[in-house]
């Protein structure tokens, strides 16, 4: 039992990661909170769920174009909403509004196009299970376990190993110098909303596959993910990892042994007790911003 | 016919309540919060069950409504106000849902996803105009007293407004307090409004458009807001067919971003609208128009 609620746990924790990290590199180079994340996960779900329903059934061809599409999207909402913002120095509340703007409207779109149905794949795997340890673990959860930590490792390779990496790395600690050390920053920010789209857009086709497809997934999936980016300290990669996988565990521990409606209230409770307690999170560094 | 308007307007004055509230935080003080539904809830909810198990008057409860708002929202202000970065915004938003959530959860408390049946009524369009007129004549007395103007000046610029000696932490609490306060008096009077309660009725949408609104109107403009708010607000019951609710929060949406990007004042930018104001307004068109 408790095996299985940790592999189960794992599971949730390493979708909130795949999230929690996109989130957390924009946030690192741009100091704001990215809205319109939530939209690029419930694309990635529709995706998936479409592709399998009326082209090929398989999985992992549909996880592909749904990373691919959500990654072109994240790129869209750079270049049509954030860019022109960013160009002008806009204040940050600004961006935030706009934010708030894509995702109500796309959210909106999503639901007038597809209804708000409920909708699952039709590959079906989530009874399938696997004896290990004598517990039964199901098929999908080790999928998505593997997928996520793969998909993680990647995109860590690429930030440590390199160049555009390394310039991410050196905005991340400050954009202006960046810039005037001949980094495209605008290039840049592209790139990094294009891997957080692309993370997203994974994070929701594995969640379809959990459970199912529909519009709010994103929007109910993403405050999971500002609280492990909290929780882990805000802009802090590695936190964000750490803080989803813990969230996911907790969560699934508390639904498994206490009551499964008492799920979010721990999450959400959480959030306030880290605020109060340590606001720098896990492995967060300071918070004063530099002025 | 005529009931039905007159409802549309006690509504649209309740939620402009709610409405004002949020301008203060994020159009004058420059701090976004996703979550203040929440507060409405807290203030309805609150409202509704002392007056529905101790039969105490609407007004006080209305009263106490405020003070459990304007407690909780003090709460989540003084982590998070003091920190730079998002982490306020987070905090609403997890206000926001929390609050949902427990109403959903406390069953026999709150009557959870059913809702609360039978709550003492009695608000009148009367009554919300008045709270309108002494909570409009208040804030446009605040905002042109020392503490408002520094309270703009923490939106404009932080850094210059904490080097002068002002307490930038303080003026951010007070604006939330204030909002929290307006936020848990509109879901009070909501709630003995409609004698019915339901967590749905604040959801993350209400929150969402609360600030859309105070953004369309302009932020820094009190009028602006006024005007944003009886335009925005009885707009789904005038398009009341289909999917038009779904386009409409699509047309919302747009209109932010397009807002935010070509003018971010808003439709009043931080103008307010006056009688002289009009009088110059007419005054250079008719010169305009002499000059051709």
């Amino acid at each position: 039992m408790f095996f299985q609620q940790l592999v189960n746990g794992l599971s949730i924790g390493s979708i909130y990661a795949l999230m929690a990290v996109g989130y957390s590199l924009i946030y690192s180079l741009l100091n704001f909170t990215n809205f319109a994340h939530g939209i690029t996960v419930t694309i990635g779900a529709f995706c998936t769920f479409f592709f399998l329903t009326y082209l090929v059934k398989n999985l992992f061809l549909g996880i592909l174009i749904a990373v691919l599409i959500a990654g072109g999207l994240a790129m869209l909402i750079e270049l049509l909403g954030y860019r022109p913002l960013l160009k002008k120095k806009a204040r940050r509340i600004y961006l935030l509004i706009t934010g708030l703007g894509i995702s109500t409207m796309c959210e909106n779109l999503v639901i007038i196009s597809f209804s708000s149905r409920f909708r699952v794949y039709p590959v079906n795997f989530s009874n399938k299970s696997i004896n290990l340890f004598g517990a039964s673990i199901g098929q999908v959860d080790l999928i998505i376990f593997a997928v996520s930590i793969t998909a993680l490792i990647l995109v860590d390779l690429f930030i440590r190993k390199t160049r555009a990496g390394l310039a991410i790395r050196g905005a991340s600690f400050d954009l202006n110098t960046t810039s005037l050390m001949g980094v495209n920053v605008q290039m840049l920010i592209l790139i990094v909303f294009m891997i957080a789209g692309a993370l997203a857009g994974l994070a929701g086709a594995l969640v379809g596959a959990k459970y199912t497809a529909f519009p709010t997934l994103g929007t109910n999936m993403t405050n999971k993910a500002f609280i492990s980016s909290v929780f882990g300290g805000l802009g802090s990669i590695p936190g964000a990892v750490l803080g989803a996988m813990l969230l996911g565990v907790g969560e699934t521990m508390i639904s498994g042994y206490i009551s499964s409606s008492m799920r979010d209230i721990f999450a959400y409770a959480l959030l306030v007790i880290v605020l109060f307690v340590r606001p720098a999170g896990l492995m967060g560094k300071s918070m004063e911003d530099k002025a | 016919m005529n009931y039905y308007w007159i409802g549309v307007a006690t509504l649209t004055g309740i939620y402009m309540i709610a409405i004002l509230g949020v301008s203060i935080l994020t159009g004058f003080t420059g701090l976004f919060s996703m979550g203040h539904a929440g507060f409405m809830a807290i203030g309805a909810y609150t409202s509704a069950l002392l007056t529905k198990t101790f039969h105490l008057p609407i007004l006080v409860g209305v009263f106490f409504g405020m003070i459990a708002a304007l407690i909780v929202g003090l709460i989540i202000g003084y982590p998070t106000l003091k920190l730079r970065g998002d982490y306020f915004v987070i905090a609403t938003l997890g206000i926001g849902e929390v609050t949902k959530l427990l109403l959903e959860n406390l069953q026999g408390f709150t009557g959870g996803a059913r809702g609360l049946t039978d709550v003492p009524g009695g608000v009148t369009f009367p009554m919300v105009l008045c709270f309108l007129v002494v909570i409009i004549w208040g804030l446009s007395n605040f905002l042109r007293s020392k503490q408002g103007r520094n309270c703009i000046a923490v939106r404009e610029e932080e850094l210059a407004t904490a080097s002068i000696g002002a307490d930038v932490t303080h003026y951010k609490m007070l604006a939330m307090g204030i909002s929290c306060a307006l936020c848990g008096i509109s879901g009070a009077l909501l709630a003995h409004y409609m004698e019915y309660l339901n967590p749905t009725m604040f959801n993350m949408v209400v929150s969402d458009q609360l600030v859309m609104t105070v953004i369309l109107g302009g932020c820094g403009s009190l009028t602006g807001t006024i005007i944003a708010s009886m335009i925005l607000v009885p707009l789904p019951e005038i398009l009341r067919f289909g999917a038009v609710q779904e386009w409409r929060m699509v047309f919302y949406g747009l209109l932010v971003v397009l807002v935010i990007i070509f003018k971010p004042s808003g439709l009043m930018g931080s103008k307010e609208l006056s009688i002289e104001g009009i009088k110059k307004f007419i005054g250079r068109a008719d010169k305009k128009g002499k000059e051709r």
